[in-house]
């Protein structure tokens, strides 16, 4: 039996129950009563910053004010209106960066309406029901490919169903969900949160799945385009930067993705491996998440290094926090220039950076830490050559997702924005709009709340 | 340090406070707590007549009303008056009235509107050695249905002559219980006054139904099925009762009659604005039974606290300081100018006072793309109802004009001296200035 201080990589170093806790859910949900008193806390602002401050545009205050006067079912239907994925988002969005950052108590008193935690409440009471909360439009005889069963391409599936077109979706994975069902921390999405959530979005009907179809190998763009009357592309970023440090190809230096990916698959998590000495490369929450489930493994010493100062770190302040309270070392402007080891890592040899305002630069300093595994979470990137124009390696879109090819669209993180969930769901609902009004040829239906235009036109 | 010491009518007690009627003052394990608590005064629950006692539901009594986070902002009830005998209840008060000699203890009465049994009952609430009665005219459920409670308030004709019997027969002060559901508090308030009443006490509770069961389709209290009104009191009904204490003391017919101030009196500041209406003892019922009796102690030391800071000794310095300006709308001076402000520093941008402008009243808040709220002097009529709905105390106040400043929204300048409405040249009754 491994404990913490066991030498190199090593399975089974926490109890079943040490990892059962550790991996609980990091936001509980709430109770009616706890509930209650969190919608109290809403003021019901006059076009409300947390609803600008949503990429889908959820009517945050009509939902919560559904919660205050004891329609939970009535406020999940509000949010599900915007964001069909509103379940998954309640759990994953980092609402101190969109919703909770804006809103006015942050401002007035620092603890800003659990917006997140109500949200969870309101989906989760809709989907402890039977039954889906959505009915199909009368077909229109019009089918969409839909690539990518992640965040954008289950939103765009859902609302093209519900307009009444028939949909392929394709996902190159066994499992549809995408970085919801792979890429999220397993303490943010417990249980089997994701697949249910996915499994409850088809119920609408008129979804076919098709797994194991990967783009550019099973299917292309231009074959869908011809069988189909319209194309959505939302297949995410597959590759992931390599990096550049001696030493990089050494036993034990992986993937922070793959890593995620592993532990939220897993049955057993007590069967996942992990070092005893973990260094995570990287300042985002790939980073965070690779680092902080590391720990709570029962890795001994967790460090997050990264290249440039904290105020630059993707993660978010919050994020940060949660690492550090669970242990985790965050060290910055450090970067690595080698991973030394006899095969196998053994220590990472880090030098310091600075930037003097022509650049961040190395200064020659050097120090190195133990690391018998070393998680690389220094970005993903799209590799894919699917004859779309690209735009800072990203697909080039136009309007609401339109590519440059006629008929095609994209949208998630394979187009530009910030690569979250609940980006990918505003892009795959818009561009599905999109595609209704261009294939049926009438006006797109406005998607955002427009509770404030007027006054502030 | 402020002294507390109250004189009411004769009455004495170590501070103001008193436990009202109520379920509170049922019984002596009560009301000895009450008193080890600190309370200055109990009103005892009502007697009625001699035999066999009321009886009560043995389902709900209360019904409530609450605001965030089940904060308890009203309960009404459909209790009677005591359902015990009244030997029991008269040999616990003499007991307790010796043991605690230095607290105010008043026996509260509700016996049918004739004079024998008037006469008959208040010998034997004198021999308790209580320091005086309050008359129970207020009751609004229940009782009022067989001619007492609320059926005598509502009658000032009745009020005047029961208190006239209690003047005769009893010796002690006599205070008169008020029901608030009548139309002008003035006319039973005089009534009193007229019957030879020591003082009044309001109000008691209002007529009410607190909620209906939408799945059952019944009010709340339930009782199997069916439900009562019944009488309302707590924080909600303050605004209430301070008006109708405000209208008694003011009136040059029953001005200067003394005043026992009931109504959602739940901490120091309550009991101080109700002094400064007028009342010289306070009564609480509906604090003590959310929070229990230690409430007291935080009512003395606020109002003690208060009392130094604004150099007020004694009870006596408070009572009806605010009563003079207490006065009708044709007085109020229309020359009175103000203007909202909004301080930017405060603001928090939740935009509440630009809705509650632009849909319900005077279009008079400008909403900048960036979320900043700002006052539109041409169309500000000074409603007050964005300070009202501004989650952030102090953030907008209301500014005033000063004497030969143009007000933006007529174009005027604002004049320096009175003017009021009896002179105003819209008025078709208006005396000429002179």
């Amino acid at each position: 039996m491994a404990d913490m201080l066991t030498p190199g990589i090593a399975a089974g170093r926490l109890g079943e129950d040490e990892i059962a806790r550790n991996f609980a859910d990091l936001h509980p949900a709430l109770d009616p009563h706890e509930a209650a008193v969190a919608a109290d806390r809403c003021y019901f602002c006059y076009d409300a910053p947390c609803v600008t401050a949503c990429p889908t545009e959820i009517d945050i205050p009509m939902f919560i004010r559904q919660i205050q006067s004891g329609r939970p079912e009535e406020a999940g239907k509000t949010i599900f209106d915007q964001n069909i994925l509103g379940g998954m988002c309640a759990r994953v969005c980092p609402t101190e960066d969109l919703c909770e950052g804006a809103c006015v108590r942050e401002k007035a008193e620092g603890k800003p309406v659990e917006i997140g935690r109500l949200q969870r409440y309101a989906t989760d009471s809709v989907m402890a029901r039977q039954g889906h909360p959505y009915d199909r439009a009368p077909s229109t005889g019009k089918r969409v490919a839909v690539v990518g069963a992640g965040p954008a391409g289950l939103s765009c599936a859902h609302r093209l169903a519900m307009r009444g077109h028939d949909v392929t979706l394709f996902d190159a994975k066994e499992k549809p969900g995408g970085l919801n069902e792979f890429g999220i921390a397993a303490y943010k999405s417990t249980g089997d949160f994701a697949a249910d959530e996915v499994t409850w979005l088809m119920q609408i009907g008129g979804i076919e799945l098709k797994p194991r179809h990967t783009l550019g190998r099973d299917i292309t763009v231009e074959g869908l385009k011809s069988q189909f009357d319209a194309v959505f592309v939302g297949v995410g970023l597959a590759g992931v930067n390599a990096l550049e440090a001696e030493g990089a190809d050494r036993d034990g230096v992986q993937d922070a993705v793959g890593f995620i990916a592993a532990l939220r698959q897993a049955d057993d998590m007590t069967s996942l491996p992990v070092g005893r000495n973990v260094v995570v490369i990287g300042g985002g929450m790939t980073a965070v998440d690779a680092a902080v489930q590391s720990k709570l493994l029962g890795a001994e010493n967790v460090t997050i290094a990264y290249r440039r100062s904290q105020d630059r770190m993707g993660a978010s302040e919050y994020e940060q926090q949660l690492a550090t309270s669970k242990g985790v070392r965050i060290v910055c402007n450090a970067q690595p220039v080698a991973i030394h080891g006899n095969g196998a890592a053994v220590e990472i040899e880090l030098e310091y950076t600075a930037d003097d305002g022509t650049g961040l630069k190395g200064t020659g300093e050097t120090m190195r830490l133990p690391a018998d595994q070393v998680f690389k979470a220094i970005g993903q990137t799209f590799t894919l050559d699917a004859g779309l124009e690209l735009e800072r390696g990203k697909i080039k879109v136009t309007g609401a997702g339109r590519t440059s090819l006629d008929g095609v669209w994209a949208g998630g993180d394979c187009t530009a924005g910030d690569d979250l969930t609940v980006v990918g769901v505003a892009d795959g609902r818009d561009a599905a709009e999109d595609i209704h009004a261009t294939l049926m040829n009438q006006p797109a239906a406005t998607t955002g709340a427009e509770i404030g235009e007027a006054a502030r036109a | 340090m402020a002294d507390l010491t109250t004189d009411f009518v004769g009455i004495k007690s170590p501070n103001p406070f008193w436990l009202a009627s109520a379920p509170p003052t049922d019984k002596e394990y009560n009301v000895r707590r009450a008193f080890e608590a600190g309370w200055g005064g109990v009103v005892w629950k009502t007697l009625g007549a001699e035999g066999p006692p009321v009886v009560n539901v043995n389902g709900p009594r209360y019904g409530v009303i609450y605001g965030g986070d089940r904060r308890v902002l009203g309960i009404n009830n459909i209790e009677l008056i005591t359902d015990r005998p009244l030997e029991v209840n008269l040999e616990e008060m003499a007991r307790v009235k010796a043991d605690w000699p230095d607290r105010a203890l008043i026996a509260s009465i509700m016996v049918p509107c004739e004079e024998a049994a008037w006469k008959s009952i208040l010998p034997r609430v004198a021999e308790t050695g209580a320091d005086g009665i309050e008359l129970n005219f207020g009751c609004p459920h229940g009782m009022a249905e067989r001619g007492m409670g609320s059926a005598v308030g509502q009658v000032p004709e009745y009020i005047e002559m029961v208190t006239r019997w209690c003047k005769t027969y009893y010796d002690k002060p006599v205070i008169v219980k008020l029901t608030p559901n009548i139309t002008d508090i003035r006319k039973p308030a005089q009534a009193a006054k007229n019957g030879g009443a020591d003082a009044v006490s309001l109000i008691n509770t209002i007529n009410s139904i607190t909620s209906v069961n939408l799945d059952t389709m019944s009010p709340e209290p339930m009782i199997d099925g069916k439900g009562t009104h019944g009488g309302y009191c707590g924080p909600a009904v303050k605004p209430i009762a301070m008006n109708m204490v405000a209208e008694i003391a003011r009136d040059p017919g029953t001005h200067g009659l003394p005043i026992s101030g009931i109504g959602g009196i739940s901490t120091w500041r309550d009991a101080a604005e109700f002094m400064a209406l007028g009342c010289g003892s306070v009564q609480v019922c509906t604090a003590a039974m959310t929070y229990g009796f230690r409430i007291v102690e935080e009512m003395k030391a606020g109002l003690s606290a208060w009392m130094d800071e604004k150099g007020h000794a004694t009870i006596d310095d408070v009572v009806g300081r605010a009563v003079p300006n207490v006065t009708d709308w044709q007085y109020l001076n229309l020359n009175y100018i103000t203007k909202a402000r909004i301080d930017q520093n405060a603001c928090i941008s939740c935009g509440r006072c630009f809705a509650a402008c632009e849909d319900t009243s005077h279009q008079a808040i400008a909403m900048s793309p960036d979320r900043k709220f700002t006052v539109i002097d041409e169309e500000c009529v000074a409603c007050n109802l964005c300070v009202d709905v501004c989650p952030v105390e102090n953030c907008i106040s209301m500014v005033e004009l000063q004497p030969g400043e143009v007000d933006p929204r007529t174009g005027k300048t604002v004049p320096g001296e009175y003017a009021n409405w009896t002179t105003h040249p819209n008025n078709p009754a208006a005396t000429a200035a002179e």
